[in-house]
């Protein structure tokens, strides 16, 4: 075993599951409450977790989210199995969005998920490449 | 660890150990211990859920008793505006304060002119347009606390604005004062209550210092002595003053109608509001202005320290709310609201309970432990290891408060287990006996 502690976690996200959708995201903020990781760092940690598992369960065929968290920064690792994205600096774009009215009258859709992943994360870096997928990292320091 | 002071108590001899109140609580402050419910104060937030889900009423509310007015010479009473939703409409307002006045009391301060006073001091909040969307209403000290305990990074949304309750008390304080030359120790002040929340509160103000109020006395302690007043007494000592947007504060969206906020979401219930905070913390809502937010279903009118079924008491409210009109009283008092905005900044304090270690390591240690340990159990969340889940089980395990075999099925298997070894060892014969020969001995060889 590594001497350093490290907590890894994984969850499977399914294509249009809104049942479970925000399930993982609740459980990382709140394994990251409970070792006590400040409040406004696990509510952007959570706000990450959850803009990235939405963005996977609305736009993809279906991914995982890979968490991993160190004594001093959490680290996400999102990926999934297309259809990627065409430009992915225009995604990343405060109100762009290609989501469809029936997701737009879900709350969702204000093309705000990208822009506040980067936001809320210290480190962010995206790369898609079409029909393949979509990758995100992300990384979250506690202090 | 702060000692924290609870309105609700355990009455033990009555508690039966039935696990009905750990599963409710959404805090998960009860675990049975002993067979007795136990909880842990610093997770409780006085919603009074237990003491509503209780079939055996074991749960209980101390708020103060009326012979405590006897320590003060000027005793003034605050009626909750929920008091007069539990009579009916046709016996007015003005009638029920003089009541109060014929059980004992020197003077009648409506705390429905408080929350008229808080509405301007909230609008006016709004409109200065600096404040996290959306705002979260701190008029309900239950709420407030579920913030304080589960959702610490919401504090910054709670309006820094004192609960209605709170400017009544001190507009009675000071009107007493001057008006009848008392010291403050002579009043005593009291907030007719129709929850335990309050109590609490009173005892432990939540964002100030110290509260203006004395203390609390239930509605339901007082309800019947006032009934039989209420049909004695004339109704010429006291007038009323509140409006209806200040009664309207009784039921769950009289808050936000009063302040006459359109972008707000009205949430009731202690379940349902830990489900929408939940999505606050995950940046949703932030389109909403204000979220009005109230522990009891159907707000204060759902109180568990009310008489009249809630449903009864709403249409009496609402009855009584049409035969008011819009003839408006005016207030005896009036507080500027700015001047209330001015003045108040409630800060309130994370009480966060949930963390594992102060040492992040050693929280990282125990995380792992209880995933472990929650493969082994059958994650059937029946609450008979007396930790309301699974998971709450897992965790009381990694902080030493129980052990594997709590579970019961755990247990089950180790009494199989162990079963199994004593047989294992009771075939086994040692050199020196005859074997077993089933024609010889008979009978099934154990
Ligand atoms: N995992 C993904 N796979 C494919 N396309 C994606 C993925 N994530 C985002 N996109 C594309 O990028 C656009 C912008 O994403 P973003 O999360 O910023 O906004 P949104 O999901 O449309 O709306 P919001 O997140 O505010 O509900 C999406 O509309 C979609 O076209
Ligand atoms: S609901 Fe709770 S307090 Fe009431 S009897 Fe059951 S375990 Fe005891
Ligand atoms: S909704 Fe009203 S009665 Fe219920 S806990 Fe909150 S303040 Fe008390
Ligand atoms: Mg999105």
């Amino acid at each position: 075993m590594n001497s350093r502690q490290v907590i890894n976690l994984e969850f499977q996200l399914k294509s249009g599951d809104f049942e479970f959708a925000g399930e993982a995201s609740s459980q990382i903020k709140r394994i990251v409450q409970q070792i006590g990781v400040k409040p406004e760092i696990a509510r952007r940690i959570a706000i990450c977790a959850y803009e990235a598992e939405m963005n996977v369960i609305i736009h993809s065929q279906g991914g995982i989210i890979r968490v991993e968290i160190l004594p001093e920064q959490t680290d996400l690792y999102v990926e999934d199995r297309g259809p990627g994205i065409d430009d992915v600096n225009l995604a990343m774009q405060e109100g762009y969005s290609t989501a469809p009215d029936h997701i737009r009258n879900m709350g969702f859709g204000a093309g705000m998920g990208l822009p506040n992943m980067a936001r809320c994360s210290d480190e962010f870096t995206i790369t898609s490449e079409v029909v393949v997928g979509t990758k995100i990292h992300m990384t979250i320091r506690h202090i | 660890m702060p000692e924290y002071f609870h309105s609700v108590r355990l009455d033990a001899e009555r508690c039966k150990g039935c696990v009905t109140c750990i599963r409710r609580c959404p805090t998960e402050a009860i675990r049975i211990r002993g067979g007795k419910a136990r909880i842990i104060e610093s997770r409780c937030i006085d919603c009074g859920e237990c003491i509503r889900r209780c079939p055996n009423h074991a749960k209980r509310a101390v708020t103060d008793n009326f012979i405590d007015l006897k320590r003060y010479k000027y005793n003034i009473a605050l009626p909750a505006p929920t008091l007069y939703a539990q009579f009916s409409p046709d016996i007015g307002v003005n009638k029920i304060l003089c009541g109060l006045i014929k059980i004992g009391f020197d003077a009648v301060y409506e705390v429905a002119c408080g929350a008229e006073v808080v509405s301007a001091a909230v609008r006016e909040y709004l409109a200065q347009n600096e404040y996290k969307r959306p705002l979260i209403s701190s008029a309900c000290p239950a709420v407030v606390k579920l913030i304080q305990v589960k959702f610490p990074e919401l504090i910054e949304h709670l309006v820094p604005i004192d609960a209605p309750v709170e400017v009544t008390a001190k507009m009675a304080r000071t009107a007493s004062r001057s008006e009848h030359n008392l010291t403050d120790a002579e009043i005593g002040i009291w907030f007719i209550t129709p929850c335990p929340a309050k109590m609490t509160e009173v005892r432990q103000p939540l964002g100030s210092d110290k509260s203006a109020v004395t203390g609390t006395i239930a509605i339901t302690e007082i309800y019947g002595s006032l009934l039989k007043a209420i049909g004695v007494s004339s109704d010429n000592e006291v007038c009323s003053q509140a409006s209806i947007e200040g009664l309207g504060w009784a039921i769950a969206g009289g808050e936000t109608g009063a302040a006459a906020i359109k972008r707000s979401i009205v949430v009731h219930e202690i379940h349902s509001v830990n489900e929408i905070l939940e999505q606050i913390t995950l940046g949703k809502l932030s389109d909403i202005d204000y979220i009005e937010a109230l522990a009891c279903a159907g707000g204060c009118i759902g109180g568990p320290l009310t008489v009249e079924n809630r449903f009864i008491a709403e249409n009496n409210m609402r009855k009584r709310l049409e035969k008011m009109g819009s003839e408006r009283g005016k207030i005896r008092l009036p507080v500027d609201s700015s001047k209330l905005l001015a003045q108040v900044k409630r800060e309130f304090e994370p009480r966060s309970s949930f963390r594992l270690d102060e040492d992040i390591v050693k929280a990282m240690k125990k995380i792992e432990l209880m995933q472990e340990t929650m493969h082994k159990l059958p994650g059937l969340d029946c609450g008979s290891c007396g930790s309301p889940n699974c998971q709450a089980l897992a965790e009381d395990i990694v902080q030493g408060g129980a052990s594997e075999t709590d579970c019961v099925f755990k247990l089950r298997e180790r009494v199989r287990d162990l079963a199994k070894e004593m047989i294992d060892l009771a075939e086994k014969v040692p050199q020196s006996m005859p074997k077993y020969d089933p024609e010889r001995d008979g009978g099934d060889g154990i």
